[in-house]
């Protein structure tokens, strides 16, 4: 006994310490160093690790921001303009976080197609896949409440067109609106509820809802390009022949994501943080006015596609109503999808051109929510709305009789 | 003494009164964090002060000229207080306009019973709305101007929302084929005197 512990550094020596009263080195290899992954990740199996690290920036970023942020009608705006140019390095931490809300949803709208790409909501990871969306979801309200705090007059209709969308619910939709509000108008109440909800509420939902994105992930295994088990086959050791140690194999590979993607955020955010009126829109740097809506009111660029399809609809309650059944539809897939096949590697050209309809629609949809509701956007919308939920709706047929191609017992890996 | 202990739990226990037991605590502690939920829920509705700032307002209209419109702010929200003229109220009698829109009796909208009629006001001169657009609650404009260029020529003048394209005559009624599903609303308000409206009142109608 006392020969085994002499052997042992001390370092090591403390590693037990700890192990005996908390599970530190099992937690790391279940996670890290034991977890294995399919060997045959490509590009997009960077979006993951990058929307963890925007999280991580938005909340590190988001705690210097609230230390002179004031959550009140009267300081708002002043005191974002206060942190913009006279606390030091405040204009910096400021346009991290508003280049980061975008770069979170740019890496989240990535990584959701990967998914639909390569089936990765299929069974067995129909759970991996709704913590997926129920993290989308929050993060939505999480930049939809950000979204009032500098109190700029888009803030302010943004935050009045959204909330008024649960007024179009029958009988108590203006008693909700109301209750949400606080008054009987978007005022200084509504702003420190918001606060509260963005500071507090909503990223303690989501770091919980991403730990439990991971477990899940990391409880049925990951997919991977070619849409194989990679449990099926195990080796003498007991580890899948087409799996490799997450760390450190793919902590190396994602730090080179970050590396490309931290150069493509310092480029924004050094030299077009406003993206042109996309990121920060322009009727934002007039304060909040009550009483004068900006000619032309587009919520940010990641919302517009669902914008898009609830100005197509010539009835409020039914533009709700598709806007929302816009979002939930995606936590359907894995029961709507009927097809034996994951990946798109080898299903057919049927689902190959639903799929590449639904990205068209959903880009152009978005394109026309930024744009002013004349008789041919709308006409256009209600096209491709039509596309978008098309994808949706038909995928039982569609993926039912595609012509899908026989999957390979093993994953395609080229050694480079 | 402690012979006994760990020989089998389950000996001597009454199935039902633990049973009864479980369901009853349950019960009881849903009940009372539905209880607890209450304070939380409630403290999200319009405050003492909110309340108050929401009171009555008064604007003098008795040098509002024909054809000119003043905006009083009324718990956060324009209210519109129109003076038409002759010549607004020729567009609004032209029979033509009642096919044109979605609620022209007012029988879907949100107004007092005193302003439920064509023109949707107390006294025919005078209208007053909500200026927040009945879709998703936007400011709409005034283009009091018939035929205006960009609504074009058969627009009788009225108010238009820039949000989402939603069109109202000049009694805050609404066209067809625009997203907006109801009226403008009318607020509750009466006259303190003939150049005086009071909003947040609703007016003694005999």
């Amino acid at each position: 006994m006392s020969a085994t512990m002499q052997e042992k550094g001390r370092l090591a020596q403390l590693v037990d310490w700890i192990d005996a009263r908390f599970p530190m080195t099992r937690f790391m290899k279940e996670h890290a160093s034991e977890y294995y992954a399919p060997k045959n990740f490509n590009f997009w199996y960077y979006f993951g690790s990058l929307a963890l690290v925007v999280l991580v920036l938005q909340i590190v970023t988001g705690i210097f921001l609230t230390m002179n942020y004031k959550p009140s009608a009267a300081d708002a705006f002043a005191s974002v303009e206060y942190i913009m140019r006279d606390v030091e390095w405040g204009w910096l931490i400021r346009y991290m976080h508003s280049t980061g809300a975008s770069a979170f949803f740019i890496v989240v709208y990535l990584h959701m197609f990967r998914g639909l790409m390569y089936g990765s909501y299929k069974n067995p990871r129909e759970l991996v896949w709704i913590f997926g969306m129920l993290i989308y979801l929050c993060l939505m309200a999480e930049a939809f409440f950000g979204y009032l705090l500098p109190w700029g007059n888009m803030s302010y209709w943004g935050a009045q067109v959204i909330v008024s969308l649960f007024g179009a619910i029958p009988g108590i939709g203006e008693s909700l609106v109301e209750w949400i509000r606080g008054d009987y108008y978007i005022s200084d109440i509504t702003l420190n509820r918001f606060f509260a909800l963005h500071v507090i509420a909503l990223p303690l939902a989501l770091v919980f809802l991403v730990i439990a994105h991971i477990f899940a992930l990391h409880e049925v295994g990951s997919n991977n390009p070619d849409g194989v088990e990679i449990k099926k086959l195990k080796g003498p050791d007991g580890h899948p022949v087409d799996g490799i140690p997450f760390h450190p194999y793919y902590t190396v590979k994602d730090l080179v994501g970050f590396i490309v993607f931290a150069m493509l955020f310092a480029l924004v955010l050094f030299f077009a943080p406003e993206m042109g009126g996309y990121f920060l829109e322009h009727a934002n740097f007039d304060p909040a006015n009550a009483l004068q809506t900006p000619e032309h009111i587009a919520p940010v660029w990641y919302f517009t596609p669902f914008y898009a399809i609830l100005r197509a609809v010539p009835n409020k309650l039914m533009g709700v109503v598709l806007m929302g059944a816009a979002v939930i539809l995606f936590v359907f897939l894995p029961w709507l999808d009927r097809s034996k096949v994951k990946s798109v590697r080898y299903r057919g050209w049927l689902f190959r051109g639903f799929l590449g309809a639904f990205a068209v629609s959903f880009i152009a949809l978005g394109y026309l929510g930024l744009k002013p509701a004349t008789p041919e956007y709308t006409l256009a919308a209600r096209f491709f709305a039509v596309v978008y939920f098309a994808f949706f709706l038909l995928m039982p047929w569609y993926t039912r009789i595609d012509q899908t191609k026989p999957v390979p017992e093993r994953v395609t890996f080229h050694a480079h | 003494m402690t012979s006994e202990v760990g020989k089998s739990n389950e000996e001597g226990v009454d199935g039902g009164r633990r049973h009864f037991l479980l369901v009853a605590t349950t019960v009881t502690g849903i009940a009372g964090a539905a209880m607890t939920a209450v304070p939380f829920l409630a403290s999200w509705k319009p405050s003492a002060r909110a309340q108050a700032l929401g009171a009555p307002v008064e604007q003098d209209i008795s040098k509002l000229e024909q054809g000119a419109m003043v905006k009083v702010n009324w718990r956060g929200q324009a209210i519109f207080i129109v003076h038409r003229s002759p010549e607004m109220m020729k567009q609004l009698e032209n029979p033509a306009l009642d096919g044109r829109l979605r609620d022209p009796k007012s029988e879907q909208s949100d107004q007092p019973k005193y302003a439920q009629n064509e023109l949707r006001s107390l006294k025919p001169d005078y209208l007053v709305l909500v200026g927040v657009c009945t879709h998703l609650g936007c400011a709409p404009l005034g283009r009091f101007q018939p035929g205006d260029a960009e609504l074009g020529a058969d627009w009788p003048g009225g108010f238009y929302c820039p949000c989402h394209g939603s069109k109202f005559d000049l009694a805050g009624r609404v066209f067809k084929d625009v997203p907006a599903p109801t009226n403008l609303k009318v607020p509750p308000y009466r006259f303190v005197t003939d150049g005086v409206v009071q909003i947040g009142v609703d007016a003694e109608v005999a």
